[in-house]
């Protein structure tokens, strides 16, 4: 039995199997995956939660693959989750990061790249400061799988794979949800693969937050540019008070401190009157409402402490869920290539 | 090529002369010798001895181009480009004049730096290149240059470009002296502290793809800025290449109240658009790893259909005066990282005819309106001296371009003289193509295509 073969075998005991994956050789950001791929990661991710859910957590589905995380910024759970899928799925992970590596010596990410790809390295988790260095990375490589674990305002994909798939558990589906997300959309890509993912999956996605740290684009052109711009479904709302109601997800933002001397905001106490994600605001949202925080959380600013810890919060199963959607990915690259 | 031969006259036959500046457009002779233009018009010539001919039928004879914006890179970057280099690159995209700017290393901001530039150009032999010296002493905004020097020298214009003379005051003052100089002082409309770290076009694009967007009112703040101090101290200003909507009424309004102002366009802002970083040669294809492309980044930034229009619709009213490259050729290392990290700029004076003659085929612009913003629209500019250089009357020099506007290209940038294969063209289709170049009556290029007569058998 190969061990293809083996794998398919343990994962089929679902309704949507591993073989049910489209074939995919990088995963950039979710605006080029259909809704039928977004169901069946989400599909493959839950059959990984089983896995995740035993004594013993160990697949043998990518034994003799190597992954490698490369992280040009600071990351904890992010890199610690594809480091867990990938032990659990029996991939050899090396986690590289650019300090202390030749990248500090001035190596370009291109060299750094190829000499990885040279190493035979399968898959590539890259982290980066940059907008499109796991797109550049993608270009250059040809034997390599790519995997952006965040790169600069653009996309952190499998972030908004786990925030799709913890929607799905709690509230069943996400068709027809209110999704609000709140705060700092502008310098969040987490918000920006979210909306993609949410839209795509049927929800009507809100924004809310202050009209200095809105990508305005998102809504405002995207509706006329059918081409390049996000589905109609995503919406601009200033007054959070009133874009809440009714929802039925609420997400709230990290907001970094450093937006304030930015001058994008008067003052963090403003923001927290206006904007803050609390349990008076939320009044007027769906009884059920789940409210999520990508982390990590400064509580007290953008949400508060009671609801971040509630019973509507879903932080820690957004978390969990992070590891069964990195296997779900890595699962899908390698699996399927060869045997 | 031996100079013997390209000394020779060259007579060219039923080709299309199309000379902007007398609103001449026929079909005719013309014949140059001695660096000079014999005859032109509809009479046949008779062949002189030892004679060139050309058999012109089908073909545009105009007089050469002139290119207000080239960045040659000599001294100092000379891995990116030279001044031969660059030359010969003008020369394949039939420009008889470019006027190279000083953001060199070092700078070009005095006397002998201008001398080096011409002194490079005269070795290089191609065309007629000529020095734009910088306004502020080592480009740096602090202080002005030796204005005067240079222009003695044969600085043609100053600017700072690249950089953007922050100071109202200092700029106030370039236009105050630049106007006794009767040089243009060309600004880099650039607000830094608007565009901050943007790395292309505010709008869908860049959201879609994370990249800091850069406001128009960047480009627009600052032009306004500078027409209002050209106004008041009566100084030439050249704005160069504007690229948004917003300011082509500004400089409109500035001619309107009858202000030495005048503007360029590049001919990557006359024809594709910010979607081009997106890959797919603006296609509009779906995200992929092609997206990010570096060859697109550039400043100004690549903008909107909307802008787009609204220059077609400005340079082809007269608001904006020319067409210039702003060629910028960059070395592949320079390009070969992410967005973030590659350097700004387009290789373009190889495509500049075939790009801006999609206009011309698209009924936006006529032909001749085209190649007046490529002659006589940059010689207005330096001043009425140049004109010359912008004609195919008897006597003028004979500097002429030939090109096929019908030929169809495939653009390969391995194939460029140019060092900089930077370009989001390579590998598209395009329209229009230089099929020879005759600078100071030598035939500096030639296509492969053309087939000259060498004797003067008619």
């Amino acid at each position: 039995m190969t061990v293809r073969e083996n794998t398919d075998k343990i994962l089929a005991h679902d309704a949507v199997s591993a073989d049910g994956l489209p074939a995919r050789r990088h995963v950039l950001d979710l605006d080029d995956y259909s809704r039928y791929e977004l169901e069946s990661a989400l599909a493959s991710t839950h059959s990984m939660a089983e896995v995740l859910g035993r004594d013993i957590k160990k697949v043998p589905a990518l034994r003799g693959k190597v992954v490698v995380t490369l992280f040009y910024e600071a990351s904890t759970r992010t890199r610690v989750s594809f480091e867990e899928a990938g032990k659990i799925l029996s991939a050899d992970v090396i986690n590289m990061s650019a300090t202390g590596s030749s990248a500090d010596k001035g190596e370009s990410l291109l060299n750094t790249g190829l000499t990885l790809q040279a190493m035979g390295v399968d898959t590539l988790v890259v982290r980066h400061p940059h907008a499109g260095a796991p797109n550049f990375l993608a270009r250059n490589l040809d034997r390599v799988n790519i995997v952006n674990a965040g790169d600069g305002l653009h996309a952190h994909p499998t972030q908004a794979l786990l925030d799709l798939y913890t929607v799905q558990s709690r509230m069943g589906c996400v068709e027809g949800l209110k999704v609000v997300i709140v705060g700092d959309v502008l310098h969040s890509r987490v918000a920006r693969s979210g909306i993609w993912g949410f839209a795509k999956m049927g929800a009507r996605v809100v924004l809310s937050g202050p009209r200095t740290l809105m990508p305005l684009d998102f809504v405002t052109e995207a509706q006329y540019h059918d081409g390049v711009g996000l589905a109609s479904k995503v919406e601009f709302d200033p007054d959070l008070d009133r874009a809440v109601i009714d929802a039925d997800v609420v997400m709230a933002l990290r907001l970094q401190s450093e937006r304030q001397r930015g001058g994008f905001l008067p003052s963090i106490r403003e923001y927290i009157r206006r904007w803050q994600v609390n349990d008076a605001r939320l009044a007027r949202a769906n009884p059920d409402v789940l409210v999520m925080h990508p982390g990590p959380m400064n509580e007290g600013i953008e949400i508060s402490s009671g609801l971040a810890h509630g019973s509507r919060s879903a932080i820690e199963e957004q978390v969990t869920a992070g590891v069964a959607v990195r296997m779900a990915v890595l699962y899908q690259l390698n699996a399927g290539a060869e045997e | 090529m031996t100079m013997a031969q390209t000394t020779r006259p060259v007579l060219m036959r039923r080709v299309r002369l199309l000379d902007a500046a007398r609103h001449t457009d026929l079909v005719g002779d013309i014949l140059v010798a001695d660096g000079r233009i014999v005859s032109s018009g509809p009479s046949v010539e008779v062949a002189p001895e030892a004679c060139i001919v050309i058999d012109g039928e089908g073909l545009v004879c105009s007089p050469g181009f002139i290119d207000l914006h080239a960045h040659l890179r000599e001294p100092g970057y000379e891995y990116k480009e030279t001044i031969a280099t660059g030359a010969a690159a003008a020369a394949r995209g039939g420009f008889t004049t470019i006027c190279c700017m000083p953001n060199t290393d070092p700078p070009i901001d005095s006397e002998p730096m201008i001398e080096f530039v011409l002194r490079r150009a005269r070795e290089a032999g191609l065309i007629r290149v000529l020095p734009i010296g910088c306004i502020t002493r080592e480009r740096k905004g602090r202080e002005l240059a030796d204005l005067e020097e240079m222009a003695a020298a044969g600085a043609v214009a100053f600017s700072d470009d690249g950089d953007p003379v922050q100071d109202a005051n200092l700029m106030r003052m370039a236009l105050t002296y630049g106007a006794d100089l009767n040089r243009p002082v060309s600004n880099h409309c650039q607000d830094m502290l608007l565009s901050a770290d943007g790395l292309m076009a505010e709008g869908s694009v860049a959201t879609r793809l994370g990249l800091p967007g850069i406001p128009p009112a960047a480009e627009d703040a600052m032009i306004a800025r500078d027409i209002a101090l050209a106004g008041s101290t009566g100084g030439k200003l050249h704005v160069a290449h504007v690229s948004t909507v917003g300011s082509v009424p500004l400089v409109r309004r500035a001619k309107e109240l009858g202000l030495h102002v005048t503007a360029e366009v590049c001919p990557h802002h006359l024809t594709i658009t910010d979607e081009w970083a997106m890959g797919g040669h603006g296609s509009g294809a779906g995200p992929s790893e092609w997206a990010y492309d570096t060859s697109t980044k550039v400043y100004p930034p690549l903008r909107s259909h909307i802008d787009v229009y609204a220059l077609v619709e400005g340079l082809a009213d007269g608001t904006i005066d020319c067409i210039a490259t702003d060629h910028a050729p960059h070395d592949v290392a320079s390009k070969q990282v992410t967005y973030h990290d590659a350097a700004f700029g387009i290789s373009v004076l190889e495509t500049a005819l075939g790009s801006i003659m999609q206009l011309a085929n698209n009924g936006h612009i006529p032909l001749a309106t085209l190649i007046d913003r490529l002659t006589a629209g940059p010689a207005r500019v330096l001043g009425p001296e140049y004109l010359e250089l912008a004609s195919l009357a008897p006597g003028t020099p004979a500097d002429l371009v030939l090109f096929d506007p019908n030929e169809e290209w495939t653009v390969d940038s391995s194939e460029f003289a140019s060092k900089g294969r930077n370009t989001p063209l390579d590998g598209t289709k395009l329209r229009g193509r230089v099929v020879a170049t005759i600078a100071a009556g030598r035939m500096v290029h030639k296509s492969s295509v053309l087939s000259v007569q060498e004797d003067h058998d008619s």
